[in-house]
This record gives structure tokens, C-alpha cells and sequence, in this order.
């Protein structure tokens, strides 16, 4: 065996792609894990069918996962794979467009059959027709050699032998980029440990895989992507779920409230559920409610009743929970709803993202009810939002949106692991004595007198004796929350709801700007998932000598106070979003401000490159302006 | 890897208030102590008076402090009644209170948790809810006032109107075939079903005790006359003569009888009500409220028939189960190790595979896409 050249690279994109059954999403997550030990930064995007198993061999079956890893900081998956795996001629077929030219290209060989190529409307195998010319085709027989490679497991059928495909594919790539594979061997140790024949097959065939790379003649060269520079800390990597499910944990844990979910399976929040419900030592309870409503409802009865109450859902089920969201606005109790949203209307698609139930988080009930909505801008950012997300909803007594997204939801990046007793202290205090005085002086208890200062009122829970009273969904007189029908006192308590929430915007952040030169007359604000493309859109167009300012938004509602002000000192603002400008209409309207609205509803991230067009053409329409413009 | 945490682990056979904070021996609450200052808006001659009284002079029965007992309502003319009891409550939404109630439900054990509920808000739109608690055996207390219509929409057909029933919204006669609310609520598995009537306090008191003794779902179908859009669709069941033949007491291991008529199993076992003189003795049906198989409890509701010519009041079935709220806190219980410390989460965040990166860099960064 020759010693092959390793060749150092800055950055590589690798697009993992097979059937819906290949199992190509745990092969991009076990290249992942394996990437973010090594220390490389990364952004991953999983994309697949909402079908388990869509028929085998077909376009719409096709599942795929993209990581991009680097010795920098990357902001995204990447626009364009440098490598593509496809495990099948659909995989191939449905992927080869992304592309660039001189991209490599490692293909299942034994899958490039008559009846598949049919399946799909090749003609002639693309392998033998000369298309795929200005490529770096691989053509590996990768089933037949895994299965080769597993001979001597003479108690597996050829079929579980084939299974075991990805896991050599994933040994070849990881000889490729020179990935350390005991991650994943302990792994497949763990998932396998009650069935050692196959986890032996599974081991085989992953060091099969790597034995390959390193004897065949076809793959002359192995690379090494070195350790990005990242700030001092302790990493792990981390999807937007998962984010999210130990953010309500360590949050209930700062605020000293049991934590209770309430939530019905629903794709792409299920994972939620499913992390939570695994957490029981650390007294989460979760309940897997008969329907979206109940979810809420019972998060909601939790609440009431001194816990932290959460729902999960994607948008088709926060339309479901409205009304009872509207009772919490009424009942003025902290609930935390988490939106993953994915491409609608109706069932629309569930398995792809897009942020297009930002309206109806703000106004889908009935009524005047205002709630405070968030969004997280990374998959990592979805811890920091649900703390975020617990300290409004029990500072303000109110329910608080989060606005995730499948793009966030499922895909990772390495994350610094904060210190528990740095969170922000959020302790909660419940009410315990009675706050006023009937007419005779004695002692009673006003439900809706509230803080002078943050307008919540208190949260006093069953069991606190000398507070009994009750609440609902019927207009409360302001103070004592008797039912009251008065007109002024409507009002009155519509105006006071819409004050509690705008009054938050006190207590958060100013909106940041990052514009280096200081003088860019293009502001390009984002909110959610389209921080990273964003980003990395306006790296593109700086490094073209661009001037141009970037903002993001987390708080929905309110703004941050200074919104206004940010928006009006620029020339052009250009707001991307994955639906037909919801953000952008909102701005308008409370700001009055001409902003730019960009969108694509693709069921797919923004490309960093396209963005980046739409950016120097601004940044160049500005520059080319006449100057009594300019000093206007 | 259990650790005791002294936490008492509640079984089936506990008390229904078992876990709730009582009163200090020698104290206790009077009827006054449950009636809250709001004025009781209901219609005059509403069977909900009777109900609310009922419960208000029950409750202080149960020795339980006051702060502990919550009562959940949904929407609907019954749904008014937390504001009348001077207890925690909850005026929801509609059909919803099941489920909210099942959330407090499972997150407190220290509290005794009422729902109340009427045949739309419960059988109609929140019949999901409904069902699933049951089937949960969430320890809660349903009360189903089931007065056969909407009273607070002014007058529609519910469902347990009856077929050809004529209201607002069906001028030329009904035509949904009705729910039977306790054959319903025995095919949801539910472990505790009674039927009981507005104006029989005392009747209506005993099965409230029972429902509150029974630690898991108890669903308490509750015959309630609307005075103003369906009145006196009880009332031949009010009359001691027209009652005594009609009404098919239910008390365990006695016979099932209403006047001179007996319940017997026919040889298909199917149940009839049939004259005591024709009545084979061997037939005779007993109530066994506690049988396991709730066959007969059901083919007791199935003894219902539109006129009221037999309608069986009482407990149908009683039994014990384990509860939803007490196997989570048991799940929950059992995983822990104890308190839960800072380093705890710490280590659930680091999770399994971390790496470090030790030192400290500058904000990192290429300008590249």
C-alpha cells in the first residue's frame, strides 16, 4: 500500500443522498458528530420526504443531508455541494443541478440498474454516457463490496447485509476528510447492544469503507480540514430541537418551576416531545395529549397550577391551540407555545422549513390579544430564546411564541456549552398574602391588581390559603377580576393587555447593528433562520467592497425600542423571508418605513449567493444615486 | 436507581382525596365557607340552584382545606358555576375544561380537581377531551349536567336531545340519533360512571361522595331541567308515583327493581325489564358496581328508553385502576435521583460527546460564506 497525498482544505460541502430508506440522514449525522469532535465549525442541512418510505428509487423518495465544516466560521450549509454521495440514480438525478462544475461525485454503482435509471427517466446510465464529464466521478459498487465485506456473517440475509451500505460509505468518507470514526463506533456499541451480530456487520462494514479509501487506486488523494478557531469553551454539537428542549429544562430549573408539556406529534416538533419526555430525572413531565388542543390545555391547567407550562407544535396545530392561547392572554398566565414552522398552508409541507406563520402568531385569535413572540436566529440561538421565552412568560404572566423553524429545528452547529449558574436568574414568585382591603378593612385578594411596573399581575396558585379566586375567559373588571360587561372597563382592559406586552420591550435589547465601515447606506434585517444565510450573504458582499449594514430581530413583539430609529437612518432596508413578507409588512405599517421585501418560499434556506446578488445590486443602486439624494 | 424520596406512592385503592392537605382535627368548613360574593345568575327555577346547593353543602364533607379543592368549567349555562363556590376555579373554554383540568390535575396531587361540564360542552364539542380522560382515568371529578339542550345559545337541539326533538335549530324535528352520556363514558373505559338528578339532594349528595372517594375519572351524568328551552323533560321522574315506577335503582348487590318490575338477563344476555310475577328468580340481575368486565354496567345504561319508561339512576360502575396523574408522578418519581443541582444540568447540556477548545482565539473567522 502506497502512502497517499493528504491535501489541506479550508472548507468542504458534502451532500449525503439516497432513498428515504438508505439511511442517509444517521450517516450525515454520524459525519457530523465525527466533524465536530475534530473541532471544525459546521451548519447542517437534513432535508427529506414526508413520507417514511416513499417508493423506492423515485425522485420525490429521495432523502439528503448537507454539512458544511471548515477551519473558519460558517454561517451555513453551503449553496453548492463540493461532494456529492448518491447512493442511487435518483440520488443522483435529483441533485446533480446543485452542483458546481468540478464537483466530486461518489456513486452506488450497484443501484445504476436498467429498471432504476428507468425509474427515473434516464435513457443511458449517466455513468456511461459521457454527462457527468465535468465532474470527479467516483464510481464505487459500494453494496456489493459491503456486502463482500460482511461474508463471513453467515446468520445475516444478503438484504441486512446491504442495510449496512451507508455505514460503509460513511468509513469511505470519513478516510477521505480524515474523520476519527470512535464516535461512531461507540455509537453504533450503544444503539446495537442488544443485537451483536449486527453490530458487528454495522463495525465491518464502517472499517470496510475506510480500508477501501485507503487501497483503492480510484481516490489518489485524502484531505484534512483543520480545527476552525473558535472562542475558549467547551463545545458540543447541537441541532435547534435539542436547543430548544434543554432550554426549557435549564430554564424551569432557573425559575424553580416544574416543567410540564403538553403537545401532540407533529413533524418538525415531535423531537421536542421526544427529548423531554426522556428528561423525567430532571422532573419534567410530558404528556402526549389527544389532540393540539389539549396540548395547550393541559399546559395551560399546569400553569395555573404553578408549573411551567409548554406546548409544542408546527403551524397547522398553533391554529388549533388559538382560542386557548386567546383564554391564557385573558387569564394573564405564563405559556410557552413553540411554532416549528414548516411550509404551509394546510398540511402544505411538513417536512420542509419556511417562516410564514408570523402573522398568525401575532394576530391568529379572536379579539384583541396580544402575546409576546420570539424567534431564534440558529440552531444553537434556540436555547438562548426558550430561557428567553421562560423569563417573558413569567415575568409578564403572559403566553410567549417562539418562532422556530424545520431549517433551525434539524439542523446542528457546534454550540459553547453555557454554565447553569450564569443563566439569568429567573426565580418566580408566587403570590402568598392578600393585596387589598375590602370596604369593612379586611383582608382580600385582588387577582388583577397589578405591578406598577411590569403590569402582570400576581400568579397565585391552588393550595395558597386566603387567596381563593377564580378566572376565565369572560372580560374581568380591572383589580378584582369579577366578571364585568362594562363598556370603559373593556377598554380599559383591552388597552392594559396591549401596554403589559408593549411594556416588554423595556427589559430587552436594543437591536444591534453590524456595519463595520459605519457608513453603509443599505441595511439588510432578518429575523429566525435567515440569520446565517443573511450573515454569510452580506461576508460575500463585503468581500466584493460592499458597504452594507446587517440587523436581526429575535423579539417579534414588541420591537426592540430602537427599531424605528435603526430603520430610518438607512437608505434601502432589505428584508429576506421565507414567506411573501410578513415582517416586512409589519414594519411598514408601525414604522412607516418604505422597506424592501425579498422572499422565497422554496421550502429551503436562503442560498448565501443568491442574497448576496440582491445585495450589491442595492448597495450599487445606492452608490450610483444621484448625490441630492444621498443628502436627503 | 430508585432513590425514596419520602413521596407517598398513591395506589388505586386510595381515596379519590388522598395526597389533598386536610383541615386540623376539630375545624371545619361550613356550606358558607363555599359560597363566594358573586350573585348567581342563572334563570329562576334553574336546576342548576339545586346542583350548586347540593355541592356547596357536600364539599365541607371532605374535611379538605378549601384552598385545595379547584373547580374547571367549560362554556355553557352549567359552566358558570366556579364563580358560585368560594374555592380555586376556572371558567375555560369551550369543551376544553377536561383537558385543562387534567393538566393541573397531573401536576398537583395535593389537589381535589371538579369538572364541570353540560351535554354540549362536554358530549358535543369537547367529546374528545372527554373521552380521554376517562380512558387516562385522570383523578378528576366530572359533573355532566345533562339537561338535554343549549340553554346559553338560547334553545338549539344537544346531543342527547332526543330524534324529532324540535328546537331553534331543528324546526322540523331532531335527526342525530343522541349520545347515551354513561354508555358512552363505560366504552371509554371509564372506572367510575353514576347518574344521578338535580332534585334529589340527597341522592345527588351520596353520588358525589362516592365520586370523591373514587380515586381516578369519575363521571357524574347529572339529569337537569332548563326551565326556559326544554322544561320539564325530567319531570316525570319527579313524580314520587311516576319515579317509583320508572326509576331503576342501582345499589350494589341488591336487585335491580323499579316498582313491581325486575331486571332480568335474558338467555342471550341481553337485559329486559320485566314484571316481578314473570321473573324467573334465577334471573334476577344483582348490581355488581364493582365488576371488573363492564359488560353489565353497560347493558344497564342500555335499559334507558326515550319516554323514561326505565331509566337506572346510580352508581354503574366503580372499579379501580391505576391513574394517570399518579403513574407520571411515579415515572417521574422513580427517574430521579434527587434534587436536581446546577451541575446536574450542566451535564445534561454537554450531553456525550464535547470537546474543548482551550485557548482563547479572536472572534474566529475567514470572510467567507
Amino acid at each position: 500500500m502506497s502512502t497517499k497525498l493528504v491535501q489541506k482544505l479550508d472548507r468542504v460541502v458534502i451532500r449525503f443522498a439516497g432513498d428515504s430508506g438508505d439511511g442517509m440522514q444517521l450517516t450525515g449525522d454520524r459525519f457530523t458528530s465525527q466533524t465536530a469532535l475534530l473541532g471544525n465549525d459546521l451548519s447542517t442541512l437534513p432535508n427529506f420526504p414526508a413520507e417514511i418510505r416513499a417508493p423506492q428509487g423515485t425522485l420525490p423518495g429521495v432523502s439528503s443531508f448537507q454539512l458544511h465544516f471548515a477551519d473558519h466560521n460558517v454561517l451555513t450549509p453551503g449553496d453548492r455541494p463540493d461532494v456529492l454521495v448518491a447512493m442511487n440514480p435518483a440520488a443522483l438525478k435529483a441533485n446533480l443541478g446543485d452542483l458546481p462544475r468540478g464537483a466530486t461525485i461518489i456513486v452506488n454503482t450497484d443501484e445504476f440498474t436498467k429498471r432504476n435509471l428507468s425509474k427515473v427517466g434516464y435513457v443511458a446510465s449517466p455513468l456511461d454516457d459521457g454527462s457527468l464529464e465535468s465532474y470527479h466521478v467516483h464510481p464505487v459498487a459500494l453494496t456489493s463490496i459491503a456486502v463482500e465485506a460482511l461474508a463471513s456473517f453467515t446468520d445475516l440475509t444478503r438484504k441486512e447485509k446491504e442495510r449496512a451500505k451507508n455505514m460503509f460509505a460513511l468509513g469511505l468518507l470519513s478516510w477521505l476528510y480524515t474523520r476519527p470514526m470512535d464516535g461512531t463506533e461507540s455509537f453504533l456499541k450503544a444503539k446495537f447492544s442488544d443485537k451483536p451480530e449486527i453490530l458487528e456487520a454495522n463495525l465491518a462494514a464502517l472499517r470496510a469503507g475506510f480500508h477501501y479509501g485507503e487501497t483503492t487506486e480510484d481516490f489518489a488523494v485524502s484531505y484534512e480540514v483543520a480545527p476552525a478557531r473558535m472562542d475558549a469553551g467547551t463545545y458540543r454539537n447541537v441541532t435547534g430541537n435539542v436547543a430548544l428542549s434543554l432550554g426549557l429544562v435549564a430554564a424551569a430549573h432557573r425559575a424553580h418551576l416544574p416543567l410540564f408539556l403538553g403537545s401532540y406529534p407533529i413533524t418538525p416538533a415531535s423531537d421536542i416531545l421526544h427529548t423531554l419526555a426522556g428528561l423525567k430525572r430532571y422532573g419534567v413531565a410530558t404528556m402526549q395529549a389527544e389532540d393540539e388542543i389539549a396540548g395547550v390545555g393541559a399546559a395551560l391547567g399546569a400553569s395555573f397550577g404553578g408549573a411551567l407550562g409548554v406546548t409544542t407544535t408546527s403551524g397547522p396545530g398553533l391554529a388549533l391551540k388559538a382560542e386557548t392561547i386567546g383564554l391564557a392572554v385573558s387569564l394573564e398566565l405564563p405559556l410557552i407555545v413553540c411554532d416549528i414552522q414548516r411550509g404551509g398552508p394546510s398540511t402544505g409541507l411538513p417536512t420542509k422549513t419556511e417562516q410564514a406563520d408570523l402573522l398568525q402568531a401575532l394576530f391568529g385569535r379572536n379579539g384583541e390579544s396580544p402575546v409576546a413572540v420570539i424567534a431564534p436566529s440558529t440552531p444553537a440561538d434556540c436555547f438562548d430564546i426558550a430561557v428567553e421565552a421562560v423569563r417573558i412568560a413569567t415575568t409578564y404572566r403572559t403566553p410567549v411564541i417562539v418562532l422556530s423553524d424545520g431549517y433551525l429545528a434539524n439542523g446542528s452547529e457546534p454550540w459553547r456549552l453555557p454554565r447553569t449558574a450564569e443563566l439569568p436568574d429567573i426565580t418566580v414568585e408566587f403570590a402568598t398574602e392578600p393585596n387589598a382591603v375590602d370596604g369593612s378593612g379586611a383582608p382580600v385578594f385582588h387577582p388583577y391588581l397589578r405591578d406598577p411596573e411590569t403590569l402582570a399581575r400576581p400568579w397565585a396558585i391552588p393550595g395558597t390559603p386566603g387567596l381563593e379566586h377564580r378566572v376565565g375567559g369572560i372580560e374581568k373588571a380591572d383589580i378584582t377580576g369579577n366578571i364585568s360587561y362594562d363598556p370603559d372597563n373593556h377598554d380599559h382592559m383591552t388597552r392594559l393587555r396591549q401596554a403589559k406586552i408593549d411594556g416588554i420591550a423595556d427589559t430587552i435589547d436594543p437591536l444591534g447593528v453590524d456595519d463595520p465601515t459605519g457608513d453603509a447606506d443599505v441595511l439588510v434585517l432578518g429575523w429566525g433562520s435567515t440569520y446565517g444565510p443573511i450573515a454569510a450573504a452580506v461576508r460575500l458582499a463585503r468581500a466584493t467592497g460592499a458597504r452594507v449594514a446587517q440587523a436581526h430581530l429575535r423579539h417579534l413583539n414588541p420591537f426592540p425600542a430602537n427599531t424605528g430609529d435603526v430603520l430610518r437612518s438607512y437608505q434601502r432596508v432589505i428584508v429576506p423571508e421565507m414567506n411573501l413578507g410578513q415582517l416586512a409588512m409589519l414594519l411598514r405599517a408601525k414604522y412607516l418605513v418604505d422597506i424592501e421585501s425579498h422572499t422565497s418560499v422554496r421550502g429551503l434556506p436562503f442560498q448565501a449567493g443568491e442574497l448576496a446578488d440582491v445585495i450589491a445590486a442595492a448597495v450599487a443602486s445606492v452608490s450610483n444615486a444621484p448625490l441630492e439624494e444621498a443628502a436627503k | 436507581m430508585t432513590t425514596d424520596l419520602g413521596l407517598p406512592t398513591i395506589g388505586p385503592d386510595a381515596s379519590g382525596t388522598a395526597g389533598v392537605p386536610r383541615l386540623a382535627d376539630g375545624t371545619a368548613l361550613t356550606k358558607k365557607d363555599f359560597t363566594s360574593d358573586q350573585e348567581v345568575r342563572w334563570c329562576p327555577g334553574c336546576g342548576d340552584y339545586a346542583i350548586l346547593a347540593a355541592v356547596q353543602g357536600f364539599l365541607p364533607e371532605l374535611g379538605l382545606k378549601r384552598e385545595n379543592i379547584v373547580f374547571v368549567s367549560g362554556i355553557g349555562c352549567s359552566s358558570r358555576f366556579p364563580y358560585y363556590l368560594d374555592t380555586y376555579g376556572m371558567h375555560s373554554i369551550h369543551g376544553r375544561a377536561p383537558a385543562i383540568a387534567t393538566g393541573l390535575a397531573a401536576t398537583r396531587e395535593d389537589l381535589s380537581v371538579w369538572v364541570v361540564t353540560g351535554d354540549g360542552d362536554a358530549l358535543s364539542i369537547g367529546g374528545n377531551h372527554l373521552i380521554h380522560a376517562l380512558r387516562r382515568n385522570v383523578n378528576l371529578k366530572i359533573l355532566l349536567f345533562n339537561n338535554e339542550i343549549y340553554g346559553l345559545t338560547k334553545g338549539q337541539y344537544s346531543p342527547t336531545s332526543h330524534v324529532g326533538q324540535v328546537t331553534k335549530s331543528t324546526p322540523l324535528g331532531s335527526l342525530d340519533t343522541p349520545f347515551n352520556p354513561v354508555s358512552l363514558a363505560l366504552g371509554a373505559e371509564a372506572s367510575f360512571v353514576a347518574r344521578t338528578m338535580d332534585s334529589d339532594r340527597q341522592h345527588l349528595t351520596s353520588v358525589l361522595r362516592a365520586a370523591a372517594e373514587h380515586r381516578g375519572s369519575a363521571l357524574v351524568e347529572i339529569y337537569q331541567n332548563c326551565p326556559i328551552f326544554n322544561d320539564g323533560v325530567f319531570d316525570v321522574l319527579k313524580d314520587r308515583t311516576e319515579a317509583a315506577a320508572r326509576i331503576l335503582h342501582l345499589t350494589d348487590g341488591e336487585e335491580v327493581a323499579a316498582g313491581d318490575n325486575v331486571v332480568v338477563r335474558d338467555g342471550r344476555g341481553s337485559l329486559a325489564v320485566v314484571p316481578r310475577a314473570d321473573a324467573d328468580p334465577a334471573h334476577i340481575v344483582r348490581h355488581d358496581v364493582s365488576a371488573d368486565d363492564p359488560s353489565a354496567a353497560f347493558a344497564l345504561s342500555r335499559l334507558d328508553s326515550p319516554d323514561l319508561g326505565h331509566v337506572p339512576m346510580g352508581i354503574f360502575r366503580n372499579v379501580q385502576r391505576p391513574t394517570y396523574d399518579d403513574a407520571l408522578r411515579d415515572q417521574i418519581a422513580s427517574a430521579r435521583t434527587g434534587e436536581v443541582t446546577d451541575a446536574d444540568i450542566d451535564a445534561l447540556l454537554a450531553g456525550r460527546d464535547t470537546w474543548t477548545v482551550g485557548t482563547p482565539a479572536g472572534a474566529g473567522g475567514v470572510a467567507e460564506a
